[in-house]
């Protein structure tokens, strides 16, 4: 009998996913569920090898060109009005954005 | 149909309108009626704004009559990818989540656009978000490309080149994450530039990965293509990552190469980038075509850029790490969709925002913030995201490696020429694989261009070359892309893109 293929190091399961899918805040039926997990899993085989490529000398690169902070002249200059800031908003009340709750019941 | 107003380069427009043979409104028009008649079939426009554009292209006509004519450009239109901020116009990103938005401002391309006087004649169809290879993840259809309307015009930026490759507009503009314009200028025989990292402002452009993303021009010629970099380049204070340097005569650079002669100039062909999972047809008309350019007194050189072995799987983490963070803002309170959960009472903003996020994005979207997610959880990091950044350093040491051995780099663009819709639509993977060559260089932050190389034998469909320079040396890409466009069309007798060629329903 031939040797069982080892199981990849960190091969994606299900239940996994549903939680990804909940900290990124994204309801995923069970039907979903099915089609994206293996799908994932996949993606994440193909890029487990990146763990063995570079020593640990090597830097980590973060940005293609060297970031510094730029700073602007402390002057008014126009910006949006309140209608322009509010117009793509799913609703508004009193020129404010308006929200479901963000409170439980028990708190 | 097309006129000599719609088949016609954008440089060779601007001199008409300079000269007054023709007026900004008559050739505004023309592009118009193109699109009328062939988008039904094409759909490379999200949103077409006739009067908008018939506006600026009036005004700019009254410039020219007062001989007060804005930019060289001044009058001829163009397409804009709707991933781009339009003041008054729609911006979707192809997704579901951004449907019927307007936005209150202008990206910065955008505004220097309407500042030169091109009429802007519409948005254009992309993968949503700019995620994808195809254009077949946006959620409004698929673009069909107008070589042929079975098979895809690349993406994510198909809408743009299948406006250009179908003359609906001379120019259009594009943004790149990991060869979304190079890519689909490959596989619809057009030219697209990637500028240097910061060369170009991504104010207002609705960001994937920060990092990555840059905006640059889609066209039908290389000059063409430095002619609108020059519009849209340069430093802009808004965008905090913009290059504060002028940026390189990159229209002198076409001009000059354009005489076809490269002696003394350093040609890098690139090992890695090519071979094995190539299409026979691709390698052919890419290794033709470096015969073209040593024939023209470039010397060539191979090159070994060992890294970019790793290059994908560093941007399928890194992208996605990134994207996950930048879609977080589609949270349904400030603007956008927002969707209420079935048979909840007086839900929550959470349970709203999941509902929301849920029916907004499309598949595509929602693997890349799952992907990116779990690559930036505790216990992963380090393996994952932390592991592709080093591989980004690698991959820029390969790079500055070769370019001490040369000036410029070359590969073929695409592995293959344009497949079928559907063909690749759940395989995320093998969707994937046609970035190969495009993403190391959005990884190091070098400036790339793809132009025409030819058909594929086997299929009778465009192959692209790549060519990649330096940063900041984004002048390099047009001296030797003209070149080579010089040379091929001496051999061909023509541009390799003329309406006759296009599928029967967008030709003539």
């Amino acid at each position: 009998m031939p040797e069982r293929r080892s199981e990849p190091v960190d091969v994606i399961s299900r239940e996994q996913v549903r939680h990804l899918a909940d900290l990124a805040r994204i309801d995923l039926d069970d039907a979903e569920l099915d089609h994206l997990a293996p799908q994932l899993a996949v993606i994440l085989e193909s890029v487990a090898s990146i763990s063995e490529v570079a020593a640990d000398d090597v830097p980590p690169t973060s940005h293609p060109v060297p970031l510094t902070n730029v700073f602007r002249e402390d002057v008014v200059r126009p910006g949006l009005t309140p209608e322009q800031a509010l117009a793509g908003a799913p609703a508004v009340e009193d020129q404010k954005f308006a929200v479901p709750r963000i409170l439980g019941d028990e708190q | 149909m097309t006129t000599p107003l719609t088949t016609s380069t954008a440089a060779e427009l601007a001199r008409a309108l300079a000269a007054g043979e023709t007026t900004s409104v008559e050739l505004t028009q023309a592009h118009l009626d193109r699109i009328e008649a062939t988008d039904g079939a094409v759909h490379a426009f999200l949103h077409v704004d006739a009067e908008g554009a018939l506006d600026q292209a009036r005004a700019s006509d009254e410039r020219r009559a007062r001989g007060e004519a804005a930019s060289d450009l001044d009058g001829v239109p163009v397409a804009v990818k709707d991933v781009l901020a339009t003041e008054g116009l729609p911006t979707t990103c192809g997704s579901r989540i951004l449907e019927g938005w307007v936005p209150p401002y202008d990206a910065t391309v955008v505004r220097r656009l309407k500042e030169a006087g091109l009429p802007i004649l519409g948005k254009t169809n992309m993968d949503e978000f700019a995620m994808g290879s195809s254009t077949e993840h946006s959620a409004y259809g698929p673009t069909r490309n107008p070589w042929d309307l079975e098979r895809i015009p690349g993406g994510s930026g198909g809408g743009s080149a299948a406006a250009v490759a179908a003359y609906q507009a001379p120019l259009a503009l594009g943004t790149d994450t990991g060869g979304s314009i190079r890519q689909p200028g490959a596989v619809t025989g057009t030219v697209g530039v990637k500028p240097t990292y910061g060369g170009v402002s991504r104010y207002g452009l609705v960001a994937m990965a920060n990092s990555l993303d840059q905006v640059g021009p889609v066209t039908r010629t290389v000059l063409d293509a430095a002619l609108l970099h020059q519009v849209v380049g340069g430093h802009d204070p808004l965008d905090s990552t913009s290059l504060d340097q002028p940026v390189p005569d990159v229209v002198a650079a076409a001009r000059q190469g354009a005489s076809g002669d490269l002696a003394g100039v350093r040609v890098g062909v690139v090992t890695e980038l090519g071979g094995e999972g190539y299409q026979p047809g691709v390698q052919q008309r890419f290794d033709e075509a470096v015969e073209l350019l040593v024939g023209a007194g470039a010397e060539v050189v191979r090159v070994g850029c060992p890294s970019f072995t790793h290059a994908l799987a560093a941007y399928y983490l890194l992208m996605p790490s990134e994207a996950s963070s930048n879609l977080a803002r589609f949270d349904a309170m400030r603007y956008g969709l927002r969707v209420l959960p079935d048979g909840v009472e007086a839900p929550s903003a959470e349970e709203v925002m999941r509902a929301t996020r849920d029916a907004g994005f499309g598949d595509e979207v929602k693997r890349r913030i799952i992907l990116g997610t779990y690559a930036l959880s505790s216990g992963y990091y380090d393996a994952y995201y932390g592991q592709a950044q080093k591989v980004r350093t690698l991959i820029q040491r390969d790079f500055d490696r070769a370019f001490a051995q040369a000036d410029v780099l070359v590969s073929p663009t695409s592995p293959t020429t344009a497949f079928r819709l559907g063909e690749k639509l759940d395989d995320p993977l093998a969707m994937y694989l046609n970035d190969v060559a495009t993403i190391p260089a959005n990884l190091a932050g070098v400036p790339g261009i793809s132009v025409p190389a030819g058909l594929a034998p086997e299929d009778d469909l465009p192959v692209g070359l790549q060519l990649l320079a330096p940063i900041a040396a984004d002048d390099r890409l047009y001296r030797v892309g003209a070149a080579l466009e010089a040379l091929l069309e001496q051999q061909w007798g023509g541009p390799l893109l003329t309406a006759d060629k296009l599928d029967e329903a967008v030709a003539r």
